[in-house]
């Protein structure tokens, strides 16, 4: 795979002296689905912004498929598709006109063949006729999708798409996404839903402060960062771990008879056997013993907490 | 030139215009017939004759411009101003398009409108007044490359309009003024000798009279001036659009 848009140290400084981006360097790989995760205000918005057009940049460089968002703006922008955060539609316009309209903008010939096989695949097809301010939200929101898919592009950005969406609906955008990628678009998607990122992505970045703090494959992720947690629940209660338990840094669940252990799943030794051991020299009856895997969640949280 | 963008926005501009007939052609015919009747018919019982043309035609051209400026203004304002608002404009924006190209389309849109008014008020006077046009060809010119330059106008006031108050501000406060005192409903030459000194700084009344002339022959001021003074107004919006795009001027952050 080689990276259909590649960003070079991007930074963004707005008027008011706000630093929205500090230096971003990505490479977006063809046909991937990335992630962009971050919490409000870390500059997923004005990236996307810049790459798009919408925003100018301060510093840096970007290109999409080679050409130069700036010097080369048309070739660029001919191979990328936006689907906004907000619904930024004209009220009374109809659908299929609005289709239609972003499809000329991009400089395509009339093609409503075309039209029609996306609208279809939208679910919008019978809504073709209806005027924007007669939809519902999700409705709109996949006038926004067709219109960015109106000119073919190679590149779509959806930025949140599924904020404040319900789940149903959430569900439907995934499997639309899923199918894009299938036929060979490369998708980056923003969110700050962890389950989103996590359901979606071959790869995922993480955004804070308006910089890129990490950009990885999703389950290499997972898996570095993965913490495993075991939750031991004992028979009689323990009201201090004894010393000879002291290497493993035990600590007390809600109550003292519950124990609870941290380990890394991918280490060599998770330490568990020996753990098991000790409990029984040291004489404590074990009533039940569960596992859980830290999710993309914590890895988020804990990253963004890092930070000064 | 991406012409299928261009195409776009002026069939999208022009489609809203059609959308909304009554507001866009059929109330400035009225509001014509009106002042016909006020000034035409009331007035000008008393004024008869402005310089051997009837009262009734010599303010045709005025009325004309009257409309043309405003609708030219308000139609090219709205039509940016609209889209900003709501948020649709990042479409424009994220399109391979030039900043020429989205001008055109607007503006064009636009100016096409306008132009059209003027034309259906002038046919509608027809039915009221007894009138020719002595230089046809000079009337198109003069009413085309004022269609545009208000239209240009309208944009810039669009694009810097940051809420609906904004918007109507200039047409408001500085164009409908300036017309009314440009010379729409009399001639100059009817002003005491200081107030036609003052109002040769109103650039409206070069307008009205190169246009004028275009009907009857007669200017307040000499038409190669009234040419030269629309020609320059064009030319600085022109120059005012590319900075504002150049820039990103209240468009782009």
């Amino acid at each position: 795979m080689s990276a259909i848009v590649s960003i070079d140290n991007l930074t963004k400084t707005y008027d008011g002296g706000f630093q929205a981006l500090k230096g971003v360097t990505l490479d977006i790989e063809e046909g991937e689905i990335l992630s962009l995760l971050g919490p409000n205000g870390a500059g997923k918005t004005t990236l996307i912004s810049i790459i798009c057009g919408i925003t100018n940049p301060s510093t840096g460089r970007v290109t999409v498929g080679g050409h130069d968002i700036i010097s080369d703006f048309r070739a660029a922008r001919r191979l990328l598709g936006l689907v906004p955060q907000e619904i930024n539609l004209q009220p009374l316009e109809r659908v299929m006109n609005t289709v239609r309209f972003t499809r000329g903008l991009f400089g395509q010939r009339p093609d409503d063949a075309y039209l029609e096989k996306i609208l279809t695949q939208l679910s919008l097809w019978d809504k073709r006729d209806a005027q924007i301010n007669a939809l519902s939200g999700g409705m709109k929101r996949r006038v926004l999708i067709a219109k960015a898919l109106s000119h073919n592009p190679r590149v779509l950005f959806l930025d949140e798409p599924t904020a404040g969406v319900d789940v149903e609906l959430r569900k439907d955008m995934w499997e639309t996404v899923r199918e894009l990628q299938a036929e060979g678009v490369t998708i980056i998607l923003t969110t700050h839903y962890i389950e989103e990122a996590e359901a979606m992505s071959d790869r995922i970045g993480v955004i804070a402060k308006g910089e890129l703090m990490l950009v990885e494959e999703k389950t290499a992720l997972m898996n570095r960062m993965g913490q495993k947690r075991m939750r031991i629940d004992l028979q009689v209660p323990l009201p201090e771990i004894p010393s000879s338990l002291a290497q493993y840094n035990l600590s007390h669940g809600e109550t003292p008879s519950s124990l609870v252990y941290d380990y890394d799943a991918k280490g060599e030794r998770t330490g568990i056997t020996r753990l098991l051991n000790d409990l029984s020299a040291a004489g404590i009856v074990l009533r039940d013993v569960q596992t859980s895997q830290s999710s993309l969640e914590d890895i988020f949280v804990s990253l963004v907490e890092d930070r000064p | 030139m991406n012409w299928q963008a261009i195409r776009a926005i002026y069939l999208f501009e022009m489609a809203r215009t059609f959308r909304t007939p009554t507001q866009s052609l059929i109330s400035p015919v009225i509001s014509t017939a009106l002042y016909f009747i006020v000034f035409g018919s009331a007035i000008g019982s008393r004024i008869q004759e402005v310089e051997g043309v009837s009262y009734g035609a010599f303010i045709v051209p005025g009325l004309i411009m009257l409309s043309v400026l405003t609708q030219s203004i308000s139609n090219a304002s709205f039509g940016i101003y609209f889209p900003k608002f709501i948020g649709a404009i990042y479409e424009v924006l994220s399109a391979p398009v030039s900043a020429f190209e989205i001008t055109v389309g607007y503006v064009g849109a636009a100016a096409t409108k306008s132009f059209i008014i003027g034309i259906v008020i002038l046919i509608t006077s027809f039915f009221f007044v007894d009138i020719q046009v002595a230089h046809p060809v000079w009337m198109f010119a003069f009413l085309i490359l004022t269609c545009l330059s208000f239209s240009l106008l309208g944009f810039i006031i669009g694009i810097w309009a940051r809420n609906f108050e904004q918007l109507q501000l200039i047409p408001l406060l500085v164009v409908t003024p300036l017309v009314f005192l440009g010379g729409a409903f009399y001639s100059a030459s009817m002003l005491p000798p200081l107030w036609q000194k003052i109002t040769l700084f109103n650039p409206v009344l070069y307008l009205i009279s190169g246009f004028r002339w275009s009907f009857f022959g007669l200017s307040d001021v000499p038409v190669g001036i009234s040419l030269a003074a629309i020609t320059v107004f064009f030319a600085v919006m022109l120059s005012a659009v590319w900075w504002i795009f150049r820039t990103g001027w209240r468009i782009k952050t």
